[in-house]
C-alpha cells in the first residue's frame, strides 16, 4: 500500500465538496456522528440530501459564509492505497491557498461543469497545477446528469480542453465523465454512460502510478541535525540526520558536502540505530561518513560523480502570498530545505497570467496571489535544481524579515553557476 | 514496479521524523508534550527513530490534570525511566491554587479546559519556543485546517486567519519574541494508521486501550469510567461492562467503548468496522458545541 496525495480545487458551485463528500461517503469514511452533526445543522440540498460540503468546511467563518477559505486535509483509504486530499478553495483571491495545497500533491482533480464547459476557472486551476509540477491531471466533467449523460457534450469538452492543454507542461491528463451528486463514475462505473469505457474516478486514483513521481536519479541529502551522543558507547559517533529528498545513498558511495566541497565516503546508512543497505527518497535516515569533516545543518550531501555546483544567482517563478506588494529590491529571508539565507529580488521580469498563461511584461510590482518570474540573489550559496527537473530540491519559501510570516512560494526556473559568473568576468 | 518502494507507514514515518528534526534544527528550546495516550506514545517512538543513538533534543512534558488514569501515569513514568529521557510534570492543581482559578462544577465538570492555563504557565517557566504534539488532522474539522507548524501568540492562541502558507516539506519556524510554535508530526496519520504503526513497531500501550471489566457511569448513552472525580446525578446508573478506551485523556471527559478487543489485531479489526469516529465515541468536550474544538484552540489549547 502506498500514498496518493491529491488536490481538489474549486468553489461550492462546481460540486467539489459534493465530490469529496461522495468519495468519503462511498468509501465509508464518514462516521455516523459526523453525519448527525451535519443533519442537526439542518442544511440540505435541493434533493433533500444532507449537504456534504459541510464535511469539508471546518472553520466557523467558512460555515457562516458558506465558502472555503483555507486548505483542509481529508483522509481515506481503500485496500490499495491511502489517500490524502488537499481540499482548496478555487476563487482567484485564494490562489495562494491552492498553491499551498498543490505543492505536495501528485495529482490534481479539476472539475468542469458539463453545462458550462471549459471556463476561466478550469484554465486557472490547470495552469497552477502545471506550474506546481503536479504530474497527473484528472479532468472530471461533472453534472453529466444535467446534460442527459450525453456523449457528444462530453467529447466537445474534451476537445476544447485538449486544445487549451497544448500550452501546459502536463505529462498525464485523464478525462472522466461523472455525476458527483448521483455517484456516477465516482466509485462505481456508471450504467448510464455505456459509451465511456474508462475507469471510475476512484479506480483511476487507485491505479495511477506514483512511485515514479519520486526522483531517484539525483541524490540530495540536506542535513537537518547532527547527532553526537557523547556517551561512552558512542564516543566518536557523528551522525548526519536528514531526509533523502531525491536519489539513493549506499555504504561506500563517494560523496561531496556542499557548499564546502569537501569529499568523503559513506560509512553507514542508518535508521533508528539499525543499519540499512540503501536509503532512497523519501526516507529519513542518518548518514555516517568515513572522514571527520565539518558538517552542520544546512549543508547538503551529494554524490561526488554528479560534480555539482552551488549558486547565489538564479531565476524563479514566485507566487506572492502577502497583502503588501512585492517590489524590485525587496530583501527577504529565503528558506530552501534546511538552509535559511537572506535574498534580494533584483528584478521582476514578468507576471504570469494564470487565466491564460500569457506573460505580462512591465510588471513594476506584484500583488497578493500574483505569480511572477523574478531574478534573485542570495547571501549564501545554495545547491539548487530546476523545479521541473527535481521538485524536491527546486522549491523554496520567502519569509518576511520582520513579521516572519511566509510571503512567497518559489520555484527555481534557471540557475547561473558560480563558475559561469567567474568566466564572464 | 521499482524495488525501491516505500510502504505508506514508512512514508508517514519518514515525514514525521523529518518534522521532528526540523523542530530540533530550528528551535532553541523545544519540548514534546506527552500525555500517556497512544498518539504521544507514537511520537516518542518516532523521536527514538529520529535521534538515536543520541539523546532527545527536548524533554517530555506532561500537563497532569490530576484526573488521569493511573495506568497512563504509571506507563509515563516507566517509559521515561526506560528511555533515560527527561520528564517534566506540571499539575493543573497547582495552577488552580496559584492563579486562583475556578473549577467547573456539575455534570460536565472537567479540568480539560484548565489544562491550557498550566500549559501556558509551563511554556513560560521553561521558555519553550516549540511544543511537539500528537494532534492529527483526521480527528476534528478545525484540526483538518491546522498547519504542521502552527504559530501561537503569547497567549497561546491559534488564529486561523493568520495561518502561514505551508509549502512542500518546508516549515517556517521563525517567530517573534513571545510567540511559540506547536508542531504536529503525525498530522497526516489517521487513527487506523497509528494502530497499524503500533502493531508494526510492537509498541506496548497502557492496558486500558484493551478490553477490561470496569465500573462505568452511564451518561447520555456513553460509558464514563466511574471514579471519585466524576459528579453523579442520583438517577445515573453505574454498570459493569467489558470496555476499552479509544482515546485516553482526562477521566472526566473521556468515555469508554464496549469492546472485547484484547490485542492490537482485534483493535484494528474493530476500528475498521466502527461506524463512529474516534472523538465522537469518546469525547464529551467536543459535544458541547459545534465549534468546541476551534474555540478551545483559539484559546491556546492543542
Amino acid at each position: 500500500m502506498d500514498i496518493l496525495r491529491f488536490i481538489t480545487a474549486g468553489s461550492v458551485d462546481d460540486g467539489k465538496s459534493t465530490l469529496i463528500g461522495r468519495l468519503l461517503y462511498d468509501t465509508k469514511q464518514i462516521y455516523i456522528d459526523q453525519l448527525e452533526a451535519i443533519e442537526s445543522s439542518g442544511r440540505v440540498n435541493e434533493d433533500g440530501q444532507v449537504d456534504l460540503s459541510l464535511l469539508t468546511d471546518g472553520l466557523k467563518a467558512e460555515r457562516e459564509q458558506g465558502i472555503t477559505i483555507d486548505v483542509a486535509y481529508k483522509y481515506f483509504s481503500t485496500p490499495k492505497r491511502k489517500f490524502i486530499i488537499a481540499d482548496a478553495p478555487g476563487h482567484v483571491q485564494y490562489t495562494r491557498n491552492m498553491v499551498t495545497g498543490a505543492s505536495n500533491s501528485n495529482l490534481s482533480i479539476i472539475l468542469v461543469d458539463a453545462r458550462k464547459g471549459v471556463q476561466e476557472q478550469t484554465r486557472r486551476h490547470s495552469i497552477i497545477s502545471s506550474l506546481l509540477g503536479i504530474p497527473h491531471l484528472v479532468i472530471c466533467i461533472n453534472k453529466m446528469d444535467l446534460v442527459g449523460f450525453d456523449e457528444t457534450v462530453y467529447n466537445q469538452i474534451v476537445e476544447d480542453y485538449k486544445q487549451f492543454a497544448k500550452k501546459l507542461n502536463a505529462k498525464d491528463i485523464t478525462f472522466i465523465p461523472i455525476s458527483a451528486l448521483k455517484g456516477d463514475n465516482v466509485v462505481d462505473r456508471s450504467v448510464l454512460m455505456p459509451w465511456y469505457n474508462g475507469p471510475s474516478l476512484l479506480e483511476h486514483l487507485e491505479q495511477v502510478p506514483v512511485s515514479s513521481d519520486f526522483n531517484l536519479e539525483n541524490a540530495r541529502f540536506p542535513v537537518q541535525y547532527v547527532i553526537r551522543p557523547h556517551t561512552h558507547e558512542h564516543h566518536d559517533y557523528r551522525g548526519y540526520a536528514g531526509k533523502v529528498i531525491s536519489g539513493t545513498y549506499r555504504k561506500g558511495d563517494k560523496v561531496t558536502v556542499l557548499p564546502s566541497g569537501l569529499t568523503s565516503t559513506i560509512k553507514s546508512v542508518e535508521l533508528g540505530g539499525k543499519e540499512l543497505e540503501e536509503a532512497f527518497a523519501p526516507m529519513s535516515v542518518v548518514l555516517q561518513l568515513e572522514d571527520d569533516v565539518d558538517i552542520s545543518r544546512g549543508d547538503v550531501i551529494v554524490k561526488e560523480e554528479e560534480n555539482l555546483e552551488v549558486t547565489k544567482e538564479f531565476e524563479a517563478l514566485v507566487c506572492w502570498m502577502n497583502n503588501k506588494p512585492l517590489k524590485p529590491g525587496a530583501k527577504l529571508l529565503l528558506r530552501h530545505n534546511s538552509t535559511e539565507t537572506r535574498a534580494i529580488v533584483r528584478q521582476i521580469q514578468y507576471k504570469v497570467d494564470v487565466n491564460g498563461l500569457d506573460n505580462i511584461l512591465d510588471a513594476d510590482q506584484v500583488q497578493l496571489n500574483d505569480i511572477c518570474r523574478v531574478q534573485l540573489k542570495t547571501a549564501t550559496p545554495l545547491l539548487l535544481d530546476k523545479y521541473e527537473d527535481n521538485r524536491a530540491n527546486g522549491g523554496f519559501i520567502l519569509v518576511d524579515e520582520t513579521s516572519f510570516t511566509t510571503v512567497g512560494a518559489g520555484m527555481v526556473a534557471s540557475i547561473t553557476h558560480e563558475s559561469e559568473l567567474n568566466y564572464m568576468i | 514496479m521499482d524495488k525501491r518502494y516505500l510502504d505508506y507507514l514508512d512514508q508517514l514515518e519518514a515525514e514525521a521524523i523529518h518534522i521532528m528534526r526540523e523542530v530540533a534544527g530550528q528551535f532553541q528550546k523545544p519540548a514534546l508534550l506527552f500525555s500517556g495516550g497512544k498518539d504521544s506514545i507514537t511520537l516518542v517512538r518516532l523521536a527514538e527513530k529520529a535521534f538515536r543513538p543520541g539523546k532527545f533534543p527536548f524533554p517530555l512534558v506532561h500537563i497532569d490534570t490530576g484526573h488521569n488514569f493511573p495506568e497512563a501515569i504509571q506507563y509515563r513514568d516507566e517509559l521515561a525511566e526506560r528511555l533515560g529521557e527527561k520528564l517534566i510534570v506540571r499539575h493543573v492543581e497547582d495552577t488552580i491554587k496559584k492563579q486562583n482559578l475556578s473549577e467547573a462544577k456539575g455534570r460536565y465538570a472537567s479540568r480539560n479546559g484548565l489544562q491550557t492555563y498550566t500549559l501556558l504557565e509551563t511554556i513560560e517557566e521553561f521558555g519553550f519556543d516549540c511544543c511537539i504534539g500528537g494532534a492529527r488532522r483526521d480527528e476534528e474539522k478545525a484540526r483538518a485546517k491546522e498547519r504542521i507548524f502552527s504559530v501561537r501568540d503569547e497567549f497561546g492562541q491559534w488564529d486561523p486567519k493568520r495561518q502561514r502558507p505551508e509549502l512542500w516539506n518546508t516549515y517556517n519556524g521563525r517567530i517573534a519574541m513571545g510567540e511559540n510554535v506547536r508542531a504536529f508530526p503525525i498530522s497526516n496519520w489517521t487513527e487506523l494508521d497509528v494502530w497499524n504503526y503500533i502493531k508494526r513497531e510492537n509498541i506496548a500501550l497502557p492496558n486500558i486501550y484493551y478490553t477490561h471489566e470496569r465500573e462505568c457511569l452511564v451518561r447520555d448513552g456513553k460509558l464514563m469510567a466511574w471514579s471519585d472525580f466524576i459528579y453523579r446525578d442520583p438517577e445515573e446508573e453505574i454498570v459493569t461492562r467489558k470496555v476499552r478506551f479509544r482515546t485516553v485523556g482526562d477521566m472526566t471527559c473521556t468515555a469508554a467503548v464496549e469492546s472485547v478487543a484484547y490485542d492490537v489485531d482485534a483493535v484494528i479489526a474493530e476500528i475498521i468496522e466502527s461506524k463512529i469516529s474516534e472523538r465522537g465515541a469518546t469525547r464529551i468536550d467536543d459535544k458541547l458545541s459545534e465549534t468546541a474544538m476551534e474555540d478551545r484552540k483559539k484559546g491556546g489549547y492543542f
